[in-house]
């Protein structure tokens, strides 16, 4: 069946369209942007602070951030993220953001917080695929267990005791879940590892704090 | 031919019921109905699409050629999609951590594209913004009551998370129970719990037709 209009007019209509669809979402976007942006960053900012318990410090943490790229010595293959915590130019503490990749179900995000003595000062499970139910008492929102490492360092229990109990260490398990504890405890260890020995190469770079002041 | 907007509702929500009846937009109603909050989120989220891509289908019903109206029903829909995932991202930001990908997927809800197509090419704006409204509240009611459901047997807790579309600090909701059954929320649970929303509706309308002469709809795959 051939059409009783001339072709051209289909594409004319569906230009139209397209630009009345274009400027809509255009429209939208300048609305939300500033706002989207805002919330962004106050979430980052926000989803850091329980890692950082106890600690005193006066400059926003996202804008200390630095990338290691692959290959490091940091749990993961993908880039890791280190935000450096500093009350006023002094170091106090590091977050790194890394994935255990040997989780039960693919990677498990974790963030964990070091103090410069080596102390975790907290640690939260930023994005996992665990079994719901089971392994995913990792995850604050389920279960407390992530907190039994807060106050602890490679010093306190030794390096070998870096393990569940089941496995001859010093840390609780999950009940039905033995996959998902290891890898997490496993990445602690191997972070806490690292901050130890590349101190001086993670406060290398100076933090943003002339930018963080302007931008005020 | 012209029914009340009552008759309408009755529609929407009940006879024809987008989830129940015409099984249309079921990826999202699996998926996100582990809670409460995040069946309502969908659901309103869904509503808004359904009510304004409806409108501008119809608006645009005159001009628009037959041979190319999908590609602008896809257009239409796709924008206001983007749209809503924007507002949602600057106004309800934990609603839209908590919904993810289904935000944007709602683009690949037939149930929008049916509507469209069955409805608002044919009729004039006003009644295809109610028959937005109907159809789109027909699909939030079914969403948000299988969410109370999982979440209420599969987690012991109802309204967790309410402050991520009202705001506030993060609540745990009413708690019934420190566990629940698990399976609920897991997606076997989506299916059961869909399935026994689908067998309660049949139950009604089978009893309803032996008390009178009207005839139900049941559910069944849609395949014209």
């Amino acid at each position: 069946m051939m059409p009783d209009r001339p072709f051209w007019r289909s594409g004319v209509t569906l230009a139209i369209v397209a630009a009345f669809c274009t400027s809509l979402v255009a429209l939208t976007w300048q609305l939300t942007a500033d706002r989207i942006e805002e919330n962004r960053k106050e979430w980052l900012e926000r989803s850091l602070q329980p890692a950082l318990a106890g600690l005193f410090f006066d400059s926003p943490v996202t804008e200390s951030m630095i990338t290691v790229p692959p290959p490091h010595e940091l749990p993961g293959s993908d880039a890791a993220i280190i935000y450096r915590v500093y009350a006023g130019e002094t170091p106090v503490a590091a977050l790194f953001v890394v994935s255990a990749r040997d989780g039960y179900a693919g990677p498990i995000r974790l963030l964990i917080g070091i103090a410069l003595d080596g102390e975790v000062t907290g640690i939260r499970v930023l994005e996992h695929k665990e079994t719901p139910g089971l392994g995913d008492k990792i995850d604050t929102s389920k279960s407390d267990w992530v907190l039994q490492f807060d106050g602890h360092s490679l010093r306190n229990p030794e390096p070998a005791k870096w393990a569940i109990k089941g496995d001859g260490g010093q840390f609780d398990q999950l009940t039905g879940a033995s996959v998902t504890p290891r890898a997490v405890i496993r990445a602690i260890k191997q972070t806490l590892t690292y901050f130890d020995a590349n101190q001086v190469a993670v406060f290398a770079e100076p933090p943003k704090l002339d930018e963080a002041q302007e931008s005020d | 031919m012209s029914i009340g907007i009552l008759e309408r509702f009755k529609i929407g929500l009940w006879r024809d019921n987008p989830g129940l009846v015409q099984l249309l937009g079921l990826c999202p109603l699996l998926a996100v109905t582990a809670t409460f909050v995040n069946g309502l989120g969908l659901g309103i989220a869904t509503l808004a699409v359904l009510m304004a891509s409806n409108a501008l289908v119809s608006a645009t019903r005159r001009w628009i050629q037959p041979e190319i109206r999908v590609p602008i029903y896809v257009l239409i829909i796709a924008s206001l999609v983007t749209c809503i995932e924007l507002v949602f991202k600057a106004w309800f930001p934990d609603l839209d951590r908590s919904l993810g990908i289904f935000i944007p997927l709602i683009v690949t809800n037939c149930a929008i594209v049916a509507r469209a197509e069955i409805f608002a090419s044919r009729n004039p704006v006003g009644t295809s913004i109610i028959d937005g409204l109907v159809m789109g509240s027909g699909f939030a009611l079914l969403l948000l009551t299988i969410g109370a459901f999982r979440e209420l047997l599969g987690q012991g807790t109802l309204f967790s998370r309410i402050d991520m579309l009202f705001g506030g600090e993060p609540v745990r909701g009413l708690v019934l129970a420190e566990n629940g059954w698990l399976l609920l929320v897991l997606p076997p649970g989506a299916f059961f719990s869909l399935a026994l929303a689908i067998a309660a509706k049949n139950l009604i309308d089978m009893r309803r037709k032996e008390s009178s002469a009207a005839t139900p709809r049941r559910a069944r795959i849609l395949n014209r």
